[in-house]
């Protein structure tokens, strides 16, 4: 029996900042972030969207796409590391939103920037299981980095939704395999504001073993080699990390380009990988095979092997597609504007 | 004063050594040195380091590392001057062994760089200047050796592409460097487009951050026989100068250097000019400079034409840093006097490889600390 992706769908939000607008401000050298970063601008969301908005956007999308009722999705998982609530669920009220209460399970999910794919991998296995007939797994982060640091070039926002089932699919999962260590390289404790990381440790050892060995552990289990794929999916810190992944595994620019988002949407954390895989899904034609690895900080890996079915074709126009939102409309503002958004400027006693 | 010879040497590939404590980075050059020194047991162990403390923790590293090598109760003596503690660490078991006190001595040096921020990793740096007269107005060593910079190009005309091809250079012995930090050619555009750190200096003039240990076996000559050709001190010198830069009656001289070389010269009764390679402290592209004029390599204030002309590349007149130096080799800060030396040795005996110096014979090191507030000075030949 086949499991898989029903339906799909993401948001990002309109406003943009600009790389060097960031730069001016901290006096530091934009031509060389955006080289050493291969960032350019990123997303930046509006001061009445949060986690769960995003999330309930993505989702409605996912649901259109799935052409299902709400009422029949099981389990909702949101995975971030910027829920609204330190206690109280993100899903609840997105499931509320949809539509989907009250014969529904609900849990939020945190690994740093792992946590979207992370709910997608929990809401395939209830409907594998024949508990249910759907589950929605989500990505959503309103990401923060701290004023002047390295994470503010990149940090941004955005979701992914994506509704699992075993009938009218879209994409086939054929393979999952997941690489975990203890490696702390970016963290945030209770009642801190800006998450901390540990500079050059979060490459190599980091992003980069992690990434490396769950792809090669993917294909190695599945048989597969980097020419079986048309697309590959990673996750996506900045612009050079997925592209410097890509290319030591043997994957090509064609096959990485499409689901690369990061030059110009930053860093979504959870929303990453999973919307990047939104973007190939938007443009797939049946019969492709994509390769997508997440990576969150503590750390770890999840991939995934999907393969798209002739019903994409159908879906890929009823939502907004992803690299249309990112290239759409978009207001770019200045880093004051920003910092109001981002609830940078503290407003005396709150 | 007895002679003195290196018997044995020992280095680990340096870098971002993740996986590897302060104490195994040590212990694996230590042993490696021991090993190729061909000796069983030594009397006493000196380990430069700059700051255990603040960079890992730990303090108390004669005990900890003498434990370490399984040699307790052997005597061991951490010995600190900022980024010159493993040349000062070399020279403490030097006079230890010539003086007749100790017949085998292991000189080391050490430091674990990474395991704290790029913050934290300056704050440490920055203890080698004068905290009161320097740090306290918020400067960094990038800015110290920045104005050291200026006052060079101002007064001597000295060129921000000069400077540039200390760098570049340096990652070309480097890329010759099996255990180097960074094997990666670079050019002068590199150098002057690279990140701004403190103006002119730019990151691709400054060393790098390096967790790495070096270390060496010495024993008083004559031996009777040993597994490797000895390689002899010809002379162990160290000086000092104002710890602020701002007291110094020249900013673009380094005086602790000049004064330390006089010395070690006359000792081994050579003249610079009898130099077949120099091993310096290029711990940013101005100080490559300022040291060989200080060296008497080059004349005051022409010290910036010397890597573009060639003169100091392999196969120039006088090789500097054929390691690849601080730049590309990496800057464990206790660990660099030791690793200088090292590298003299394997010249001496003929043992560098690609990078080799031909008819090595007289090769120089020179470490220092801060801005030159501290220089160790030794020269070597073959025994």
């Amino acid at each position: 029996m086949s499991i898989g992706i029903v339906g799909y769908g993401s948001y990002v939000p309109r406003h943009r900042i600009r790389l060097e607008e960031i730069a001016k401000v901290w006096g530091a050298d934009a031509p060389a972030y955006k080289r050493g970063l291969g960032l350019r601008e990123k997303s930046v969301p509006a001061p009445d969207q949060d986690t769960i908005t995003m999330s309930v956007e993505a989702a409605r999308r996912a649901i259109v796409r799935a052409g299902i009722d709400p009422v029949r999705i099981g389990a909702i998982y949101v995975g971030s590391e910027s829920h609204p609530y330190a206690v109280k669920p993100s899903g609840t009220v997105v499931a509320e939103a949809i539509g989907a209460t009250p014969d529904i399970h609900c849990a939020d999910l945190e690994f740093a920037c792992k946590a979207g794919s992370e709910g997608m991998y929990v809401a395939m296995a209830p409907v594998k299981a024949g508990e249910m007939e759907y589950a929605l797994g989500i990505g959503a982060d309103t990401s923060q980095g701290a004023p002047g640091d390295a994470l503010e070039y990149s940090a941004s926002a955005g979701a992914a939704a994506y509704v699992f089932g075993r009938e009218r699919l879209v994409a086939v999962c054929e393979h999952t395999y997941a690489f975990m260590t203890d490696t702390p390289d970016f963290w945030r404790r209770e009642y801190q504001f800006y998450p901390r990381h540990a500079g050059r440790f979060t490459g190599e050892p980091a992003y980069f073993k992690h990434v490396l060995s769950c792809a090669r552990g993917l294909m190695e289990r599945s048989g597969t080699k980097p020419p079986d794929f048309r697309w590959c999916v990673f996750h996506q810190p900045n612009g050079k990390f997925p592209q410097r992944a890509a290319r030591e595994l043997g994957f090509t620019k064609e096959q990485h380009d499409q689901g690369l988002l990061s030059p110009t949407l930053g860093n979504t954390y959870s929303g990453s990988s999973p919307m990047g895989l939104s973007a190939v899904l938007d443009v797939a034609k049946p019969g492709d095979r994509i390769l997508m690895v997440s990576y969150g900080s503590g750390a770890g890996s999840d991939g995934f092997i999907w393969r798209v079915t002739d019903r994409v074709t159908e879906v890929q126009g009823l939502a907004p597609q992803t690299r249309a939102q990112l290239e759409g409309r978009r207001v770019y503002v200045d880093y004051g504007t920003y910092s109001k958004f981002r609830g940078k400027i503290r407003m005396g006693a709150e | 004063m007895r002679d003195v010879a290196v018997i044995g040497v020992g280095m680990n590939r340096w870098g971002e050594l993740w996986e590897k404590s302060h104490r195994q980075i040590w212990t694996e050059a230590a042993l490696e040195a021991i090993a190729d020194a061909g000796v069983d047991h030594v009397d006493a162990l000196y380990v430069g380091c700059m700051s255990g403390g603040l960079f890992v923790g730990q303090e108390h590293l004669g005990a900890l590392l003498a434990d370490q090598l399984g040699m307790g109760p052997i005597s061991g003596t951490r010995v600190e001057s900022a980024c010159a503690s493993g040349g000062l660490a070399f020279r403490q078991a030097y006079l230890a062994v010539a003086s007749g006190e100790h017949d085998i001595v292991l000189a080391s040096g050490v430091e674990k760089m990474t395991d704290v921020d790029g913050g934290a990793a300056t704050y440490a740096l920055s203890t080698a200047a004068d905290q009161e007269y320097e740090c306290y107005h918020g400067i960094t060593f990038p800015g110290l050796y920045a104005m050291m910079a200026r006052v060079h190009m101002h007064r001597y005309g000295t060129t921000r592409e000069q400077l540039a091809h200390v760098a570049v250079k340096n990652h070309a012995h480097g890329l010759l460097n099996p255990l180097a930090q960074f094997r990666s050619k670079i050019t002068v555009e590199d150098v002057v487009e690279s990140v701004m750190v403190a103006d002119p200096l730019r990151v691709l003039d400054c060393s790098p951050i390096t967790d790495g240990a070096a270390a060496v076996v010495i024993a008083a000559l004559p031996l009777k026989e040993t597994r490797k050709a000895p390689v002899k001190v010809a002379a162990s010198a160290a000086a000092t100068d104002t710890i602020g830069l701002h007291d110094r009656d020249d900013l673009a001289w380094l005086r602790s250097t000049e004064v330390a070389a006089a010395k070690a010269y006359a000792r081994a009764g050579i003249t610079p000019n009898d130099l077949s390679f120099c091993e310096v402290h290029d711990c940013f592209t101005i100080a490559e400079v300022m040291v060989i004029e200080a060296l008497g390599l080059a004349e005051r204030g022409k010290g910036g034409e010397a890597a573009p002309s060639g003169m100091t590349a392999l196969g120039g007149r006088v090789p500097v840093n054929p390691s690849g130096g601080l730049k590309s080799k990496g800057h464990p800060v206790g660990a660099t006097g030791i690793a200088q030396i090292r590298e003299a040795v394997l010249q001496l005996r003929g043992e560098s490889d690609g990078r080799q110096v031909k008819d090595a014979r007289w090769g120089l090191t020179q470490n220092m600390g801060g801005t030159g507030a501290s220089s160790v000075v030794h020269i070597f030949t073959r025994a």
